[in-house]
């Protein structure tokens, strides 16, 4: 009783999971600036220099047969990358979640490996293999056929170093629903291919969320198919490395320009997943 | 397949053949011929390649910068992941889906977009320059590189952590009396250290290898702001592939050396909280 009569007048209760107020806004202020320093200010400068000389000569700059090349050429190496990646990361994760096998954690260690490369050693792996001096090199190149500085080499690189990608979302996700629905499936008659009605719908979303990361990872990436292109203009240039070649000769605004496309697409990748955030959010769990 | 214990689902023999073909062919047989390649030059052909000043100082800047790139994106990692979990104020959603855009963004246009803030001329160039800092085209600006292109793994690992923790955690600290630093620093980075360092691991793995976003700001002066997956580029450029394989094969070795001692380090501290 004493000490509720020491108490003020109107007893300032407190959320004990809360900071004052000041710290609360230092931190946000803190956290904001190094968000802006990092994030936001790199994003807007590529679309500030982009523009810098006009729209005219931003649209010039993308329209251009080389740009519209190397634009091409990145869209048609995800075509390839993509669907093969998709492929692997569904049998990855159906053997590795519905099975019990030895050497599963290390199958595992080996679908993350790609991350721990860097992507130039990556690209000089292909180097290795299918260079003139290359262990198949010499018995291809005798035969005609190229590999190395042209598309078969982009898309290799391009699909080893996106290659954990969809796999890493769907085996968590795999593991953690379990096979309840496609053993009562099964026990209810279900021919193999239920995997198409049963497995598969389960999984959609941490798939297409996979999908969407490798694509964006595949269409821009830069060391890998740096080391392996060849950098021959309308024939083995990709976007992200037709940019290198405009910043190379000093024709920033034009960089800038066809950066804008990476930048779009991007933002458009981020969009997506965010969307797919919340719906997975509002259903409640995976 | 012996000791594979088959459920009644159908496909194992399948999706384990196709992985592992898979595998086989893009994973394990361009590592065989870098290991291959690494093995036909003899120990100190290998030393004289890997041991020059120039490899030296570039491995030097490139674990260097990797390390602490990544203890900045564990300290500023630490702090967005909270202000974004527990606050509420405007931009919030939007700067959560924007923690993602190092991912998102091809590593060339952060390289070009980082060099145009940065350099001399640029708007935070200029503005520190009066200031004696240079950013671009020296180790600083491998440094803002990395910070970068690490910035979302700790973020990331932490997020969840956050969200998922009891109230009645920090509740029970303050009804015994702790004040708010003492639950932050007992109670609450106990709880999340496992998934920061996590982060920290994942930013450091990144960091080591990357190129694209680093070579535009860099500036790329041999023993300076020249890193390790430079040096291996300008070697294959030259037609050295014996130069560009033995720095490849001792740095992935390096790299690999180094993640697992971080690994071990952060298991033994997960085991110790757990035994706690």
């Amino acid at each position: 009783m004493s000490e509720r009569d020491r108490a003020p007048a109107a007893p300032r209760w407190r959320d004990p999971r809360a900071e004052p107020p000041a710290v609360r806004r230092a931190l946000i202020v803190a956290a904001v600036a190094f968000l802006a320093l990092f994030l936001l200010l790199p994003l807007l400068v590529v679309f500030v220099r982009a523009l810098e000389k006009g729209t005219a000569a931003y649209l010039a700059a993308i329209a251009e047969p080389y740009a519209r090349a190397a634009a091409l050429l990145t869209l048609r190496t995800a075509a390839l990358v993509v669907p093969a990646n998709l492929l692997f990361g569904l049998a990855a994760a159906w053997a590795v979640t519905r099975f019990e096998f030895r050497g599963k954690n290390l199958l595992v260690t080996l679908v993350d490996a790609p991350f721990t490369v860097s992507p130039v050693v990556a690209g000089l792996l292909f180097v290795l293999l299918f260079g003139a001096q290359g262990l198949f090199g010499p018995w291809l190149l005798a035969r005609g056929v190229k590999i190395l500085f042209s598309w078969p080499a982009i898309a290799l690189v391009t699909a080893f170093v996106t290659m954990p990608l969809v796999a890493r979302q769907l085996i968590p996700l795999m593991q953690a629903q379990g096979s309840d629905e496609e053993q009562a499936a099964l026990t209810l008659g279900a021919s193999p291919w239920m995997f198409f009605r049963v497995a598969l719908p389960k999984v959609r979303w941490g798939l297409l969320y996979g999908v969407l990361l490798c694509n964006a990872r595949a269409m821009g990436e830069f060391g890998a198919v740096s080391v392996v292109s060849g950098h021959i203009r309308g024939s083995t240039n990709t976007l992200p490395l037709h940019v290198e070649i405009l910043y190379d000769e000093y024709q920033f605004q034009a960089a800038f320009a066809v950066a804008t496309l990476l930048a779009l697409l991007g933002l458009l990748t981020l969009a997506a997943q965010a969307l797919l955030d919340w719906r997975l959010r509002r259903r409640g769990g995976a | 397949m012996r000791g594979a214990r088959r459920g009644p689902l159908p496909g194992f023999g399948l999706a384990l053949g196709f992985t592992l073909s898979y595998l086989g062919a893009l994973v394990l047989l361009p590592f065989a011929a870098l290991l291959l390649r690494a093995l036909q030059l003899t120990p100190a052909r290998f030393w004289e390649l890997v041991s020059t000043p120039r490899t030296l100082a570039a491995f030097r800047l490139s674990f260097g910068a990797a390390l602490t790139a990544a203890a900045v994106n564990l300290l500023c990692g630490l702090l967005v992941a909270w202000v974004l979990e527990r606050y509420r104020f405007p931009g919030r959603r939007l700067l959560d889906a924007l923690v993602d855009l190092p991912f998102a963004l091809p590593t060339a246009v952060a390289g070009i977009a980082l060099t145009a803030l940065w350099d001399e001329r640029g708007w935070l160039g200029a503005l520190v320059a009066p200031l004696g800092i240079r950013v671009a085209n020296t180790p600083l600006g491998v440094l803002v590189a990395l910070v970068f292109i690490g910035l979302p793994f700790v973020v990331r690992t932490v997020q969840p952590v956050l969200r998922g923790l009891e109230p009645a955690l920090e509740e029970a600290a303050a009804s015994l009396g702790a004040s708010r630093r003492q639950a932050f620093a007992r109670v609450l980075l106990p709880e999340l250290r496992p998934a920061a360092l996590t982060g920290f691991v994942l930013a450091l793995a990144r960091g080591l290898g990357e190129y694209g976003s680093v070579i535009f700001i860099a500036g790329n002066l041999p023993e300076r702001t020249e890193i390790a997956p430079l040096l291996i580029m300008i070697r294959l450029e030259e037609y050295d592939l014996a130069g560009a394989t033995a720095i490849a094969a001792t740095f992935l070795a390096a790299s690999l050396l180094l993640l697992f001692a971080v690994n071990l380090l952060s298991w033994r501290q997960r085991r110790r909280v757990g035994a706690a």
